[in-house]
Order: structure tokens, then sequence, then C-alpha cells
């Protein structure tokens, strides 16, 4: 047969299928080995039966049965376990990319099973590649794909993933073919033009998996990370194309070739990428619709969003179009409509989900990589041929992109730097793809097949491991604008909102029929048809702008729970979003949070799918975002396509990290011996809280910095008490603050209330160690509502040692210190003086700087409890927003409640706390 | 004035507006033609008509306040020069400009000139403050009508919050700089005029 068949099912499609068939049966699917170690189990099985008679036999070996899930499930483990061990050493991960630790570690585990069995029974399989590890990761990226930053880069994207691509594999090809000619590669490599051509093909395509796994760990910023990675995922079509047009010339012989079989290809190139993209736009159009009516199927949600992303890249595959951009285009195309459908905890099950599939098969991916490359019976060696792949990808790929920026920029409004281009050419890395597809060749065919196996595997190392290795500190050292992992303020949101209308309106006075132009149309379209059709009909009639203003929202609170803070309260009013925008806390920090209260939110999928009529309505839902769906969305919002968002910081804050969890614990325990007690109080006991405060506010000036903070805080939670409900968190915002003004001139009336109360409480055995009294006096600020961190921190004091209290204070101070410049004397946070203003009734003048020992209660003790508790909510401000000033360090006069109350300490090691003070948080856990 | 810009562009012109806009002679010449068809009086300049008569501008939900942006205050014509001057703003900036030196003045698409313009479209009383009413009015224009009054005033609270920097309840020009200091306005303020 001559012609090129256009869409070669035969060639690629029965390899992957019957490879598949193979793959689950057994991972390691080099075959033999496996199936013999197998067998020979399964008749020393059978033997050991036959001897003993067919007896009832108690325990019995059943390998056979187990065999293939188990040696599944043991290679996930060691993987998983592997990375556990990597990220032991913070120092290494940051020098060391994770790719090339788990590829060395391929290389040691293969070295072991090659002594012990004297021959590979691992390698990375095609099939088992292609259907199963290379989607998940695929699916995960192109669902998450940040889509305005992709399609605003599109133009440049297709470029070189097409243009690029192809360039790459041809010079690459015809080169090698000339190399060869001129001798520099040994004769015993038997291949002649079209052979080269097909390596070439398979040699220059940039890879997906080797790109996420290098860049994530780099951090360039967005749009040098989505050209990469989106011409990774674009250049696929081009590459299976490609290399699917190679194996028939070669099959026919490059003698047979004709004229038509050229155009051939060009067709089958439009098929498959376009073909591949329609696919997926419909598997997008299908799952949106579909999750328009999962309302009362919350739990199945996820899976129908993992089956039709995964049936789409199977009918790409079924039809031999491009499966990764059918993959692709249907994350990026539904998206939008799904998450929006779907309920946040569906939400959270897919990105986590997405996310631990796409680690573990990467990690699979390049463990399996290492393993491949000790089977020596699989591949030869040739040095010329070697070098030659390896200076002419290079080579050629830096050509490349210089070239097409050069022309790129011609239309770019931005245009590409030199350095970008730098990186851009240096971060050109090849992976698994291409060791999967130069694995898939036929050895009859292609005669050279061991020479391309080799040198595809050499190329994989040398780019995934040593420009993977080199190319942070490459992008260090050309100053390469580093991503920000910043959330966008709620001014931004809305401003550039209106810069997208501001420019449609100008492109179109203009006459310009440009991007915006065209973006604008397929926003109205969107919404007047899509929308409509893939949207729910209580999520269609939501606006963008307050979802985007609830987001935040709700980041917010979460970062004031994570920092201590008490969610009811308006706290988040006061915080500007920009400081807890500074500070990304960790995942662990609401898990603990929500252990430790055990009520309020529900955990349990199921609970919720059990009854669902206990659920409010979607729609009065928006409203109580706040209150209902607190902890979940902020994975959301996490860098959308890092896959290791969880990974901490540097060691110090995992040292941390175990220390807080001990404490908090021993606080725990603490708690709950103490919980019951003193309800009544608590009113009185929070009044002459907040009015010590307001005196301790005025007594130094460095709590008058944080002093306007705190209120926030304590007041709402009264109004709530009172209420005796959760507070409306998008009315109340201005509620809360009033009461704070309020507050001052309603002080005399309570006075005599809380002194009682505040005697009684004294008179209690007030000095030793865990108090009654303490304990009391922070339950108030419970409210009903689960455990406020704040009253944690009191009771701390006593749950430290007391001969550790000194180092802990001096750790901290010194860490404070560190964090907070000396802070030009504020006498009054504007915004929070703008609030008073607004709410109306006029602050009452402060009251006078209490001297100490100005309360002249008998208890002495007990007002000096009742500042410290104060200063504590003050000194707890610090940690919240970065943004706002600190305290600037002790001095010499440390105000006694500062001394006294650990707690403090306490809490600030139990928030995150600024970045910058982390070096100085080994002190305690040094202790 | 109106009268001077003719259907025919003058050399002196171009050669003027190239030095005040920075726009080259050919997106002059080409931005005239535009500006001619738009010019249904053929008296050499644009009403606010003739710039409604755009149909995509009348689906824009802030077609009037750019509309206006175009009109120095208190006049209802814009001349072709004075239509450049506003286009001029949108002008992304090139490598060449940004090491020029200040001497010569802040060019129309500079930064600062850039949000001046989004700043103008909410400051409707151009007293360059941003009230919560300013704000609740655009903010009215992009959203839907699904959104209630509260829920948009506590949009506006917050964002007016985030912005203050004074307590005065407004957003000053200062601040709104300083909230959009992180933004990349001159990629996001910016088209590309076809050469």
């Amino acid at each position: 047969e001559r012609t090129l068949p256009v869409v070669d099912l035969a060639a690629r499609l029965f390899s992957l299928s019957s490879a598949a068939r193979q793959a689950p049966a057994d991972l390691s699917a080099t075959g033999q080995p496996g199936h013999a170690l197998a067998r020979s189990a399964e008749d020393h099985e059978d033997g050991g039966a036959s001897h003993h008679g067919g007896g009832y036999k108690i325990v019995q070996w059943e390998w056979s049965y187990v065999q293939t899930p188990y040696i599944i499930a043991i290679w996930l483990l060691v993987a998983s376990v592997a990375k556990i061990l990597f990220h032991f050493s913070q120092r290494f991960t940051t020098v060391v990319p994770e790719s090339c630790v788990l590829i060395l570690l391929g290389l040691v585990l293969g070295a072991v099973v090659l002594i012990a069995n004297k021959k590979q029974l691992y390698q990375l399989d095609p099939g088992l590649f292609f259907l199963f590890l290379l989607p998940t990761i695929v699916g995960d990226a192109g669902y998450f794909m940040p889509s305005r930053l992709f399609f605003d880069n599109l133009g440049a994207i297709l470029m070189y993933a097409v243009v690029g691509t192809l360039w790459n594999a041809f010079c690459t090809g015809f080169c090698l073919y000339g190399v060869k000619l001129a001798g520099v590669i040994d004769d015993k490599v038997q291949a002649g033009l079209m052979e080269f051509l097909l390596f070439g093909a398979l040699i220059s395509a940039v890879d997906p998996v080797a790109v996420l796994a290098v860049f994530e760990e780099v951090h360039v910023n967005e749009m040098l990370f989505i050209i990469v990675f989106g011409e990774s995922l674009l250049n696929d079509a081009v590459t299976v194309v490609l290399y699917k047009v190679y194996i028939s010339f070669v099959e026919v012989g490059p003698g047979n070739v004709q004229t038509a079989d050229y155009f051939k290809g060009v067709a089958s190139f439009l098929v498959v990428s376009i073909g591949g993209t329609m696919v997926g736009l419909i598997f997008a159009v299908i799952l949106a619709f579909i999750t328009r009516f999962t309302k009362k199927v919350r739990i199945i949600e996820p899976l129908f969003i993992f089956l039709l992303v995964y049936l789409a890249y199977l009918t790409a595959e079924l039809f031999s179009l491009s499966a990764i951009l059918s993959m692709t285009f249907c994350g990026i195309g539904c998206n939008k409509y799904v998450e929006a459908n779907i309920s946040q905890k569906s939400r959270t099950t897919v990105k986590y989900t997405m996310k631990t599939l796409a680690s573990i098969a990467e990690t699979i991916i390049f463990i399996f990589l290492g393993i491949s490359a000790v089977d020596k019976s699989k591949w030869a060696w040739d040095t010329g041929l070697i070098a030659c792949t390896l200076i002419f990808i290079f080579v050629f790929r830096a050509m490349g992109v210089v070239g097409q920026t050069w022309i790129l920029n011609k239309f770019r409004l931005v245009p590409l730097e030199k350095i970008d281009q730098v990186v851009m050419s240096y971060g050109g890395l090849r992976g698994a793809v291409a060791f999967a597809l130069v694995v898939l060749l036929d050895g009859e065919q292609v005669k050279a097949k061991d020479y391309f196996v080799a040198t595809t595997i050499v190329v994989v190392f040398f780019t995934v491991m040593f420009q993977g290795l080199t190319i942070k500190p490459l992008v260090k050292w050309l100053k390469v604008p580093r991503s920000t992992n910043r959330k966008p303020t709620i001014n931004e949101e809305i401003h550039e909102r209106a810069f997208d209308h501001i420019l449609a309106a100008i492109e179109d006075i203009a006459g310009l029929n440009g991007y915006h132009h065209w973006r604008d149309k397929w926003e109205q379209f969107d919404k007047n048809y899509l929308s409509k059709l893939l949207l729910r009909k209580s999520v269609y009639h939501k606006s963008e702008l307050w979802e985007a203003y609830q987001k935040i929202n709700i980041r917010d609170a979460i970062s004031v729970i994570d920092q201590g803070g008490n969610i009811l309260t308006s706290a988040r009013l006061s915080l500007p979003s920009m400081a807890s925008r500074t500070s990304f806390p960790e995942v662990t920090n609401v898990t603990n949070y929500l252990r430790e209260n055990g009520s309020g939110v529900c955990l349990d999928l199921q609970v919720i799918d059990t009854n669902p009529g206990a659920k409010v309505e979607e729609e009065t839902e928006t409203h109580h975002v706040l209150a209902g769906n607190l902890y979940k969305p902020r994975r959301r919002y996490q860098s959308h396509y890092s896959r290791h968002f969880m990974t901490v910081g540097d060691q110090e804050r995992q040292e941390r990290e175990v220390f807080q969890r001990n404490m908090r614990n021993r606080l725990e325990s603490f708690k709950s011996t103490h919980y019951k007690r003193h309800k009544k109080d608590r009113s009185q006991k929070k009044r002459k809280g907040s009015d010590a405060k307001e005196q301790d506010a005025n007594d130094k000036p460095r709590r008058n910095v944080s002093w306007q903070d705190k209120d926030p805080i304590i007041v709402p939670l009264e109004s709530e008490e009172n209420k005796g409900e959760r507070s409306e968190p998008d009315k109340d915002e201005d509620v809360g603050i009033t009461f704070v003004a309020r507050k001052g001139s309603e002080t005399p009336k309570e006075r005599p209330k809380s002194v009682p109360a505040a005697l009684e409480v004294c008179q209690s055995p007030s000095v030793a160690p865990p108090s009654p009294t303490c304990g009391e006096k922070n339950l108030p600020w419970k409210g009903g509502i689960g455990t406020l961190p704040p009253c944690v921190s009191v009771e701390a004091t006593k749950i430290i040692p007391i001969d550790l209290q000194q180092a802990w204070n001096q750790s901290i101070s010194s860490l404070e210190s560190l964090a907070s410049p000396p802070v030009p004397q504020e006498p009054q946070h504007p915004r929070v003086s703008a609030l008073y203003r607004l709410s109306g009734p006029p602050r009452p003048p402060p009251p006078p700087p209490p001297v100490p020992g100005q309360f002249q209660f008998p208890g002495g003790k007990e007002e000096e409890e009742e500042s410290a508790l104060s200063q504590q909510q003050q000194e707890m401000q610090p940690l919240m927003p970065s943004l706002r000033p600190p305290p600037p360090p002790p001095s010499g006069a440390v105000p006694p409640g500062r001394r006294r109350n650990p707690c403090v300490y306490l809490r600030s090691l139990v928030t995150t706390p600024p970045s910058g003070s982390e070096p100085h948080s080994r002190g305690p856990t040094q202790l | 004035m109106g009268s001077r810009a003719s259907s025919l562009l003058r050399e002196e012109d171009i050669e003027e507006i190239k030095k005040e806009t920075g726009f080259s002679h050919s997106q002059i010449t080409r931005l005239y033609s535009r500006f001619h068809s738009l010019d249904k009086g053929e008296n050499g300049a644009l009403s606010r008509e003739d710039f409604q008569r755009i149909p995509e501008l009348a689906i824009n939900p802030l077609g009037d306040r750019i509309i206006n942006a175009f009109f120095p205050e208190g006049e209802d014509q814009v001349n072709f020069r004075g239509f450049m001057r506003t286009l001029a703003h949108f002008r992304p900036v090139e490598d060449n400009e940004k090491n020029k030196d200040p001497s010569a003045g802040e060019p129309l698409n500079s930064r600062n000139n850039k949000l001046l313009f989004a700043f103008r479209l909410y400051d409707l009383d151009r007293d360059d403050k941003i009230s919560r009413d300013e704000l609740l009015q655009v903010l009215r224009m992009m959203v839907g009508v699904n959104i209630s009054d509260e829920q948009l005033g506590s949009i506006a609270d917050r964002t007016i919050q985030e912005a203050d920097t004074n307590g005065d309840m407004c957003i000053s020009f200062s601040e709104f700089i300083k909230v959009l200091e992180k933004v990349d306005v001159e990629q996001k303020m910016s088209i590309r005029f076809l050469h």
C-alpha cells in the first residue's frame, strides 16, 4: 500500500489498546519476566496445594489473585513515600527539582531490580502512559488553566506550538541526516532520511509533563509560563501527525512517497488538531450541561467531571485525533460553567482529586523514566548521535524561539523581552511523551530504534535534570520577573473590569476589530446564549462582580480564622484584603481549626448528601456563603496551575507547625475542663475587657497603633451574643463598627456591673498556674460558635512551663522586633477613624491613659488580668494582616501583661507569622 | 476650530499630532479616515450623536461615560486633534519611550495618564475624588439588575474602604494610583493600533 492513511487508526491505536489491555494486568508490562514471576508463584502454589492433598488450609497464599492491584498499589506507595522523603529537606528541594530526584530514584530502583532479577521487569509502558498517566496530568492542567491568560497569549502559543515544533522537527531531522552522511554518526545506526525525520519529530516536541514539573518550581511570571506550557500542550497535534506521517512513510519506504501524501499530511494535521479541539469543546458543553442538573446528586458531581474530561481524551484517541488538545480544551471550556454549577464541596473534591492524581502520575512517570533507562537490552549507545541530537535540539530551539519572537513582537502588545526568549529557549524540555513515542516504534520497521531509544533517554534526562536544575539559577541570574502569588483586591477586580470595557469601547471607536473587540463580542455571546444554556438559573443571575466580592470576603475571613481571629466578627472589614493577600496560610491550619472545633462545619460529604432537604436554597446560599461555606473555597483560589501548593515554605515553618500542634492539643485538653462554666459573666467581662482595652490603648503609643484593629473583633461578637445567632456577614459589617463607637459611652453604665464580676472572679484562687479564673475570662469570647482562637491564648500562659516562658518571651520579642520596623506613631488608623465617622455617633474622647494601678480593685491582680487580656488582643493584631504596622519591639519597659501573658506569644506561634519573622521562629522550637 | 480640520488632513497637522500623541503617520491617517467616517455631519468634528451611532458602544456598559471622556468639559464637539489626544492614552508604552528624558513632559500614554482617564470615568463631578455615590453609579452600570442595591452597596463600601487611606470615604486620585500600583496598567490600558 503506497498511500498514507489520513487517519492512521491501525498504527497507534492498536498498539495503544493492546498495550492498555496488558497494562492493568501487569504494570511493568514489559511482559515475560513479570508474567513469568507471577506464573512461578502460581505454580509453586499449585504444587503446594496438591502436596497436601487438597485439605483445607487456614491461610492461603493468593498472590496471583491480588498481584496486579498489589503491584500497582506498591508502586504508588513507593512513589508517594519518595515524595515525602524528598520534601523532608526543604533546602534540598529549593535547589533540586523534584523531577530530577525522582528520575535518580528511578535509576536506583531500576538498578536494584536489575541486580535482583538479572533482568529489568519494569519500564514506562506507552499504553499505560498514554491512557492513564498522561490524561491525569493533562486533565489537571486543562481544567485549571488560567483561561484569560491562555487566550490573551493564544497567538504566541499557537505560533510556538505549530511553527516552532515543525521547525524543530524538520531541522533536527535533516541535520541529523546530514551529520550521518558526514560520517559523524556510526554506521551501525541504520537510518535513512525518513527515520531521522521521524526521530526529529518525536524528539522536538516540548513536553507538558516536564515543563509543568520544572516550571512549577521556578515560578516565572505567568505570561512566560503560559506560553511555554501552552506550547507544550498544543504541540501535541503537530507531534502526533508528524509521527504518524513519518511512520507510514517509513513503512512504505521513502522512495514510494507520493506528492499527494504530503498534502494528506497537511490535511491530517488540520483534522487532528481542529477535530481534537472540537471533540474537547463538545464534551465541555455536555459536561457543563450535565452539571446543571446535579443539584440533587451533589456527591457524584466530581465523578461527572472526571469521566467526561477523560472521555474527551479517550474519544479523541478513538478517532486518532489529538487527545491532549481535546482534553485541554475540554477543561478550559467547561471550567467556568462547571465551577459555577457544582457545589463548593465538589469543587474542592475535584481540585484535590485532580491534583492528587496528577501529582502521583507525574511521580510515577519520572520514576519509571529512571527505571526504563537501566534496561540495557532496550537501547544502544552511539555517542555521535546523542551529542548531535543534544546540540541540534538546543540550537534549533533557540533559533526558533528568537525567530518567532521577532515576528510575534511586531504584533504583540507586550513584547517578549530578550530574557524571556532565553528562558523560553532553555525551558524547551523534552520528556516522557518523546520516550513513550520512541518506545512505540516498531523495531522491524525502524532499524535504529535502539539507538533512538538511548538518545531519547539521554535527551530527556539531560533536559529534565541538567536544564531543570540550572533553570532556577538562570532565572534568578537573569532577573526574570517572577510570578506573584497575589490575589486581586476588590479594587483591582472592579477597575480591571472597567479597563476591559474601556478598551473594548476605544477599539470600537477607533474602528479596530482587535482583540478586545472580539473578546467583548464573545462575552456578549457567552452571556446571552452559552451561560443561559449551561449555567443553573440561580447561578446565572448572580453577578460576577458580586462573586468576586464574596470570594475576597471569604478569603479574608479565612485568613482571619487562620490568624487566630474570630470568624463571626466583621474583622474582615477592618482587614484590608491586601493584607490578607500577603500571607497565604496553609491548609493545615484550617484543618486543625476544624478538628479542634469539631462543630460548625461538617466535614463529611455524605451527611449533607443524605439529607439534601436540610440544605439551604441556592439563592439564599449566596447570602450565607460566609456563614456556611467558610472554609472550603480557599482551595479554589490557590494558584491554579500549581500542583504542589501544599508544600511548606521552609523548614522553620515545619518545625513550628509541629510545635503549634502540640500546643494546641494541650490547650484543647485544658479548655475542655473549663469550658462549661461562667457563661453568665460573659457580657460584663467583655465590657470590662474592652474598657480596659480602650484605656490601655492610650497607655502607650504602640498600643494606639493596634488599638483600632482589635475593636472589630470584639464588638460584633457581643452583638452576636445578644442576638444569639451568627451575624449576617454581608450586611452587618458596618453595624459591628457602630457598636464600637457607642461602646465608650456605654461604659460608665456597665462599669458597676463589671466590677463586681471582676471582683468575684478575682477572689478565686487567682495565682495558681492553671486557674479557673483565666479560663472563665476567656470563655465568653467563644460565644456559641465554637472556640475562638483568642481565648486560647490566655490559657496558654499556664500551659507553657514557667521555666520556658522567659525564653519564649525573648524569642518572640526578637521575632516581633524583626518583623516590625520602628513604626511612626500613628494616633489612629485612618480607615477605622473613617468608619467611626461614618457610623454616626461621634466617638467619645478617649479615656485617660491608665496608670498601672489605676483600677482600684481589691484584687489588683484582676485588672492586670484584664489589661493583659486586652493587651493580648491588641497584640494579636500584628498577626492578622501584615500590612498594618506591627508594634515596635518591646523596650526595657515591658508592660506587665506582656510578661505575664506568653499566651500572646503562643498565639503568634500558632498562627502564621509575617513572613519576615520566620527565621526567628526557630527560637521557641528549639526550647 | 472645527472647520479647520476639514476633510483634508494637512501635513502640518499630522506633524503636530504626531508630536503630541506619538502616533505614527500611517496610524494618524488611518484614524483620520475612521474619524471622517464617524463624522456624519461632515463638519470636521464629532458630536455625541456621532459616537452614539457606533452600535457596539450602545451595548458597552460604560459606553456613555467613555464617549463623555472624549469631550472637553462644557463642549459638545470634538475635533480630530482632541479625538487623537484621547485615543493616545491607549497607545502602548514602547521601549524607547520608557527611557525618554523626563524634561519632554509626560506623554499622553503614561501610566498616570492612563489611570487618570479611568479615574475620570468614575469622577463625574470632577472634584478629583470618587465618592461612594459615583462608585455606585459605575458599579450599577457594570453589573446586571440581579444584584441588589444592598449587595452593591457593600461592594462599594468595601472598595472604598480598601482604597481609602486618609479616611475621607472617597477615593482620591493618589489613592486610586496606590490601590492599582500592582496592576500592569501599561498593559491593561493599552490597545494595539494598526501601523
